[in-house]
């Protein structure tokens, strides 16, 4: 015979270790979740504790006003970071003059010109672009985009600062046109019914009614990629070459700070030498960064979300 | 009385429909972009690759020349890897978004939790890559071995998972949950009896999504210090070891053409990886979809 409910009930609450297992679970999984409260902790100690030991030797102004970032010299090592951010820049402008439009007008078209047939299509093909790992985007700027604008424009070199831009910009489209289009589809429908039904045409309706309506989302989502962009690391360290440089152009060889980190992990620059600091003092920069761009898209996306 | 002037309206009427059309062309035409993208990145890969896949390939160990060179030991270290990284991350992803959704109360710790969970999706993984070097490979002095280069990822990807479990747990049914107190289960009984094995699908997908993002990832690799060219296949956790997309990056920076051949054929076995994960993904996704 089956017990009866009040017997399971009874049984279950004879257990010795029940009332153990209740009091301890809740504890062990707050340790658990406080896991990613201590890698961040984690990371911003690591890199200032690292980065202060890198100021003993070399000056706090020198780093952030140096032009000059002359890392491997043993005579005259000089670190400046300025070339490093100006070779970051230089890849970030080209991939966000890329990724926003594209990405932008892609989210218009999904949100209010694709029939239910057409997303299901487009969205996976989106997904499958996101998810391709940087080093295949890497080959593919050094072998096929590289020799493409070579072919058109000769005066470019093998590692430039063009080629991984167009191809970081093509990583971060999906990024910008999946979230454009959550800020989008979030623009109440009554709205857009309300302009078409004064006869608006299906594009004023995009461009008066919804885009405006969903800025805050729409800038979030460009910061965010500015971010994602600035972080890249493969694709600059295949194909933009190590060459950090302070000047303005884009067809040679520049460094970033993300290749110069992964440049010094490759090569064997000994625990403790001067060198060895300077990639925290680089992370540190490139942390800053990344870091402020994310507050600041928290930001504009709570400061300025219209209410409806 | 006029509300309309309809001469106006007739007058500009042709110009807005024109613009209208255009537009939306440029629109898709913009969607499309990416679609190119794809296909010429995938046609690229395979037409370079094809050639230098092989079942010899798959054995070789890594080679100084292009035709003898091989991604065995590659292939095995990823495996190593996720077989680090996936239980990891899993329970402390799991474990994280359980505590949230199930026993975090309203105050300040868990909104600091939450904020820190996202603010750290937004960390760069090569800034992963030097919290590794410090605190696994040089503090806990763990080296470049697998254990070490797998404790890093399951960071890196632990924010991923916290938010897609946090889903597929709220996604769960109140009823579900008031039937199992009803029934005088307690909270634990009822977590782990009805709340797991409902939401275990989301979490699923979720995990192998950040588990396929782990595998393709390579900076935090580099700055720990996995080394490329390995005669062995790693015996255990603590072992050093190379992984696939390391040994992409070595194929691909090498200047001989041949090696970009080498590097492709590599690409491919990835993408193939990623492809098979991602299946499992959708499989389950679209089995236990829409259950409730």
């Amino acid at each position: 015979m089956r017990p009866s409910v009040q017997e399971m009930i009874a049984r279950s609450n004879g257990k010795k270790n029940k009332k153990v297992i209740e009091k301890i679970m809740p504890v062990l999984l707050f340790l658990i979740a406080s896991v990613s409260v201590l890698t961040s902790v984690g990371i911003v100690v690591t890199l200032i504790v690292e980065t202060i030991t890198f100021f003993t030797r070399v000056p706090f102004f020198d780093f952030i006003f140096g032009t000059t970032w002359l890392p491997f010299s043993n005579k005259d090592a000089q670190f400046g970071i300025l070339p490093l951010i100006v070779g970051t820049l230089k890849v970030t402008l080209i991939a966000t003059v890329v990724a926003v439009p594209i990405g932008i007008s892609a989210a218009i078209y999904l949100s209010e010109y694709a029939s239910e047939n057409v997303r299901r299509i487009l969205k996976p093909i989106l997904e499958v672009l996101a998810g391709v790992p940087t080093i295949v985007y890497g080959f593919f700027a050094l072998t096929f985009v590289t020799p493409v604008l070579q072919s058109v424009f000769p005066e470019i070199k093998i590692f430039n600062a063009i080629s991984p831009g167009i191809v970081v910009g093509i990583m971060i489209i999906p990024m910008i046109a999946s979230l454009s289009e959550d800020a989008m589809s979030s623009v109440p429908k009554s709205i857009r019914e309300g302009a078409l039904a004064m006869g608006s045409t299906k594009f004023e309706v995009a461009w008066k009614i919804t885009l405006p309506a969903a800025l805050s989302g729409i800038i979030a989502s460009v910061v965010l990629a500015v971010s994602r962009a600035i972080g890249e690391t493969m694709i600059v360290s295949l194909a933009a070459g190590s060459t950090p440089r302070f000047d303005g152009d884009f067809t040679g060889s520049i460094q970033t700070m993300t290749a110069y980190i992964v440049q010094v992990s490759k090569g064997d620059a000994g625990y403790g030498t001067t060198i060895y600091y300077s990639i925290y003092a680089v992370g540190f920069t490139l942390f800053v960064f990344t870091m402020l761009m994310n507050i600041l898209a928290g930001y504009v996306s709570k400061r300025f979300r219209e209410e409806y | 009385m006029r509300y309309i002037e309809q001469q106006a309206v007739v007058k500009r009427m042709n110009g807005r429909l024109i613009a209208n059309s255009i537009f939306k062309y440029l629109f898709l035409a913009a969607t499309l972009v990416a679609l190119v993208a794809l296909v010429i990145l995938l046609y690229r890969i395979v037409s370079q690759g094809m050639g230098h896949l092989s079942i010899e390939f798959l054995t070789n160990f890594a080679s100084r020349f292009p035709e003898k060179a091989g991604i065995k030991a590659a292939l095995v270290g990823s495996l190593w890897l996720m077989l680090v990284v996936a239980p990891t991350s899993i329970i402390l992803g799991v474990g994280s978004a359980i505590y949230l959704e199930e026993y975090a109360k309203q105050n300040r710790i868990t909104t600091f939790i939450r904020m820190n969970i996202s603010n750290l999706a937004g960390v760069p993984s090569v800034v992963f890559g030097l919290l590794g070097l410090t605190i696994f490979v040089r503090a806990l002095a763990l080296g470049n071995s697998v254990l070490a280069a797998g404790f890093t990822m399951s960071l890196l990807i632990l924010p991923v998972i916290v938010v897609s479990s946090q889903e597929a747990i709220r996604s769960v049914p109140r009823e579900l949950r008031d039937a199992s107190f009803g029934m005088g289960a307690t909270k634990w009984q009822t977590i782990i009896k009805i709340i797991l094995p409902a939401a275990i699908p989301g979490i699923l997908t979720g995990s192998i999504l950040a588990l396929s993002r782990a595998i393709g990832e390579t900076a935090p690799l580099i700055v720990i210090g996995v080394p490329v060219i390995i005669q062995f296949l790693p015996a255990g956790v603590m072992d050093t070891f190379t992984a696939l997309p390391m040994q992409i990056y070595d194929w691909s920076s090498r200047p001989q053409q041949e090696f970009q051949t080498v590097a492709a054929a590599g690409i491919m076995v990835l993408m193939a990886v990623l492809l098979f994960m991602n299946s499992i993904a959708v499989i389950i996704r679209n089995k236990f979809d829409k259950r409730y």
